[in-house]
């Protein structure tokens, strides 16, 4: 039976109509085989566009339908929806892109119109050779894993579980909290981190749908969208949770000590320790390379003290495995190391830190009690803080990392209000745009702060006076600012490790490094690998209203995913001619998706329908040519070629 | 051994005789062939820059033209020299409409330039061309622990990046240290030195000298280090004059790079030009070079 073939060619308003004659590309398409109907109209993406494709499926049996408009990415999703609705199969649809590869290059209508006509004929072309293929649908696991127990983490962790599903959240670290824990105030509210922040840990540390997995890291990841399979790797904390009662004499009694990571190496912890205060679990873990008992036998202090009798030297590590439906990734970022800017003397010059360690210091926990001090123990009375450091620089990271500008304001407010010093505040551009924030930069300026447009050139010691060297831009002056101490507002940036962690999980990274989103604006807490969502300052720098709101996002993803129990998978998939295949594995061995096994009864190849994502790999490395695309056949692409190339050449007999 | 055009330049035939001296006696022995370009010019120096673009370029670029004749890289131990050399480039890029004015300046000279000439400072020839290793295994002598801070002054490294880090510039450290000299931190190893500024504004520029004196005292120094006729003017000649106005009593000799590499190599003081600096080197550096002997 001839196919019967609908094409209608969209205006897309003004922009294909006025560059391509649609008219006479709509009049063309009539004259092709197998098209009994087509039409032109100014939106087929409209509700009265939709409707017309179904009024015409309906009078004229259409069975194939092509849609002259935008490019599939945008709107192939919709047309295969009112092919369906029509009572067609979605694979017998096609879309025809003559707006981002047609009427959007050129201003030359008479190219564009007759691009546009090539575009539709091999469209219509291949449409008439596409064949019906069946969506299948799998089960999810209902069930999902965050990577990550920051702010980004706990939020989406939260999210998921109140909505009545089990969360699996990893946390690398001994306790839950990420870096908004180690943060002392927030702009611009400049309400306590911790105060607002604990509440969620412990809540996340209780809640019966919450798993939490400190101290662990993820090894494996396998399986696809809905079910994935993941391994996770729980280091020896040395302590048992179960018996462990966090009364905190194991720390008290320990004789050792080491520089306290948390306070980004200002103060000093025990051995066996917790790494702050209101840390979730409360369950210390002992630094074995620090552990006397670990390093030369002896000791066993929190041992002998632990009434709980908690403490177990014989722990070893576990490997744990879960199944999951949908993994989040909230693995956040590091900041950045000032030493290699030699100019500004961090690690060189005394008194010159960075917004972390300044951060611990103003923090009422933390080794001074919340005294900013200098080296030595006096308060300063002159501070500059420097902002864009590390950050809009070519040498180190173009991007702006966005919370700089706002948290150094911060810094000045908390610097005026503790110890009364002149503060310097050394800016390229003030950037200072968010919800209460600009009336908070207004706050500041009033609070007697100095802002100097400048971007210092070097910080140097000057009888033993630090001198902030600049340029004032705006005065149009050199200037040289002597203070006591300066704070280095440094740039958030990737994770070490983040290419590995986007390999173990099989998404991508932007040029920056940190993780890609599907779609910068669409899809901002998706990845590229379905199933995968990221939020928080693993995809990029923001603050912490913007983390929660894409960590709620990426819950929400992730509920409407789990909570319909189950997923389409792509129908258009490779299928392995078994009688062809001569066994050689070559496709086994390409296959990104691990989707192709080997039969060894019958020496074949046989690829998994669920995991193909019908990349074509398969097909066009089989020496046999025993593998087919569906949807992409020899057939259907020689017939597209052959649609394409009509005017170029006479028509060459079908294939 | 490597042939190079050689560009002494004027400070080599005046102020600092003892650098162009010394660089002429140790290249021999590392295997650089210095052939001083046949009647070569002032390279414009500073004044020409702000008076004259089109002088500013040409000048320096009759050597570059006269260079470009012999087909060989054109070494310079002079920084500023160096800088104006790259600077035609540069500029030429920047400013194309130049060019054709230029062509004809030079045309009336009967040169061309077609931009073909590598220019290179002593200090990459030394560190890239003849190489670290190579240096240390012709040295006879090693310097013993002597505290030399390495002053690279501001234009070796800048404006434009060549072959050293323009903020944090260290290519030297690892050559010094080889030869057994202590490298100490030197936070005023990029800082300018004041150049000709002396003439017309000695106060501002004694401070400047100061500035750098005093980072390397402060940091223990017991000598200075330069690879620039000027700046080794500046903090040489002008110690004295330092001290009576800000009461210090800074000792400091300053050396040229190949001053110190030919006293490792084995040469005699006479042949390097020591005699005509004004702080003495003798004591220090014989107290350091006598302690290998013993």
């Amino acid at each position: 039976m001839k196919p019967r073939i609908g094409v209608y060619i969209c205006h897309c308003g003004a922009n294909i109509a006025p560059t391509v004659d649609v008219e006479s590309v709509r009049e063309f398409a009539e004259g092709l085989d197998s098209v009994v109907v087509a039409r032109d109209y100014k939106f087929m993406c409209s509700e009265p566009g939709q409707n017309m494709i179904k009024e015409d499926a309906e009078n004229f049996q259409l069975d194939r339908v092509v849609v002259a408009a935008c490019s599939p990415q945008m709107h192939e999703a919709t047309f295969r929806r009112v092919c369906e609705e029509a009572g067609i199969n979605r694979y017998l649809f096609q879309q025809a892109n003559i707006r981002e590869h047609c009427s959007w290059v050129t201003h030359d209508s008479e190219q564009a119109t007759r691009k546009a006509k090539a575009l539709v004929a091999a469209a219509a072309r291949r449409v008439a050779r596409q064949e019906s293929l069946e969506v299948r649908e799998v089960g999810v696991t209902p069930a999902a894993l965050i990577v990550g127990g920051g702010i980004a983490g706990i939020q989406a962790a939260l999210d998921i579980a109140e909505a009545g599903y089990k969360v699996y959240l990893v946390e690398r670290e001994p306790s839950i909290g990420g870096h908004m824990i180690q943060l002392d105030k927030t702009f611009p509210t400049l309400d306590c981190s911790a105060c607002i922040l604990t509440p969620k840990m412990a809540q996340a540390g209780s809640h019966p749908n919450i798993e939490l997995m400190t101290y662990s890291e993820v090894v494996d990841v396998s399986g696809y969208v809905g079910n994935f399979q993941v391994k996770i790797r729980k280091k020896p904390r040395y302590v048992d949770e179960s018996k462990c009662t966090g009364c905190g004499i194991c720390q008290e009694k320990c004789p050792w000590t080491a520089d306290n990571e948390f306070d980004v190496g200002l103060g000093k912890r025990k051995a066996i320790y917790t790494p702050f205060a209101q840390a979730v679990p409360n369950v210390p873990v002992i630094d074995t390379e620090h552990c006397v008992y670990f390093q030369k036998g002896t000791c066993r202090a929190c041992q002998k003290f632990c009434e709980a009798e908690a403490i177990d030297f014989e722990q070893s590590e576990e490997l744990v495995e879960v199944e999951v439906g949908a993994i989040v990734l909230t693995t956040g970022y590091e900041t950045f190391d000032p030493s290699i800017i030699y100019q500004y003397g961090y690690k060189r010059l005394d008194n010159v830190i960075t917004a972390l360690e300044f951060e611990r210091l103003c923090n009422a926990a933390g080794p001074t009690g919340g005294r900013i001090t200098l080296n030595g123990g006096a308060e300063p009375e002159r501070v500059a803080i420097i902002h864009c450091v590390g950050s809009r620089d070519r040498n180190h990271h173009e991007y702006c990392s966005k919370v700089c500008c706002m948290y150094s304001m911060k810094f000045a407010h908390l610097v005026r209000e503790k110890t009364g010093a002149k503060v310097h505040e050394f800016y390229t551009d003030l950037r200072s745009s968010g919800k209460g924030y600009e009336e908070f930069y207004n706050r500041i300026l009033n609070e007697g702060v100095i802002f100097v447009r400048s971007r210092p050139p070097e910080v140097f010691s000057e009888n033993g006076i630090l001198v902030v060297q600049c340029e004032d831009t705006l005065a149009d002056c050199q200037r040289r600012v002597p203070v006591d101490m300066v704070i280095l507002s440094t740039a958030l940036q990737p994770r070490s490790d983040a290419g590995e962690v986007a390999r173990l999980f099989g998404i991508s990274r932007s040029a920056d490094g940190f993780f890609l989103e599907k779609h910068p604006k669409l899809a901002p807490v998706a990845t590229m690998t379905d199933g995968i969502f990221v939020a928080g300052c693993a995809q990029g720098p923001k603050d912490i209203p913007d983390t929660v709101a894409q960590a709620s996002a990426a819950a929400a993803a992730v509920l409407s995913m789990i909570s319909k129990g189950k997923i389409e998978v792509e129908a258009a998939t490779s299928v392995v001619d078994q009688e062809l295949c001569s066994g050689c594995k070559t496709c086994i061995s390409l296959c990104p998706y691990n989707a192709i096994s080997f039969l060894e009864d019958r020496e074949v190849a046989e690829i998994n329908d669920v995991l193909c994502k019908g990349c074509g790999v398969c097909v066009a490395a089989c020496p046999a040519g025993a593998i087919t695309g569906r949807h992409f056949t020899d057939k259907q692409i020689l017939a597209e070629i052959e649609g394409l190339l009509a005017d170029v050449k006479p028509p060459l007999v079908a294939v | 051994m490597k042939q190079y055009s050689y560009f002494p330049g004027c400070s080599l035939k005046s102020t600092a005789v003892a650098y162009d001296q010394s660089v002429r006696a140790i290249s021999a022995s590392l295997g650089m062939e210095l052939i001083e370009l046949k009647d070569w010019n002032c390279c414009g120096s500073t004044a020409y820059s702000s008076i004259d673009k089109l002088e500013s370029i040409a000048i320096p670029c009759r050597n570059l033209a006269l260079a470009e004749e012999r087909g060989l890289d054109l070494v310079t131990p002079c920084t500023a020299c160096y800088r104006n050399f790259e600077k035609v480039d540069s500029h030429l890029k920047l400013y194309p409409f130049l060019k054709p004015k230029l062509d004809k300046v030079l045309a009336a000279a009967g040169l061309e330039y077609h931009g073909k000439v590598k220019v290179r400072h002593l200090v990459d020839v030394l560190l890239n061309d003849v190489g670290v290793e190579a240096i240390v295994s012709k040295a006879v002598n090693s310097f013993h622990g002597l505290k030399v801070a390495i002053y690279y002054g501001c234009l070796l490294v800048r404006p434009r990046a060549t072959f050293d880090d323009p903020e944090n510039p260290h290519s030297l450290d690892g050559l010094l240290e080889s030869l057994g000299a202590q490298v100490v931190p030197f936070p005023a190893k990029g800082r300018c030195c004041g150049g000709s500024l002396v003439i017309s504004n000695v106060d501002l520029a004694l401070g400047l000298i100061q500035r750098i004196l005093d980072s390397a005292h402060s940091n223990e120094a017991e000598c200075i280090v330069t690879v620039c006729p000027l700046c080794q003017l500046s903090l040489d000649a002008y110690q004295g004059m330092v001290n009576n106005k800000f009461g210090t009593h800074y000792k400091l000799p300053i050396l040229f790079l190949s001053q110190l590499l030919g006293t490792a190599l084995g040469m005699e003081h006479k042949d390097l030009g020591f005699e005509k600096s004004i702080v003495s080197s003798e004591k220090v550096l014989a107290r350091h070079l006598q302690e290998g002997k013993r």
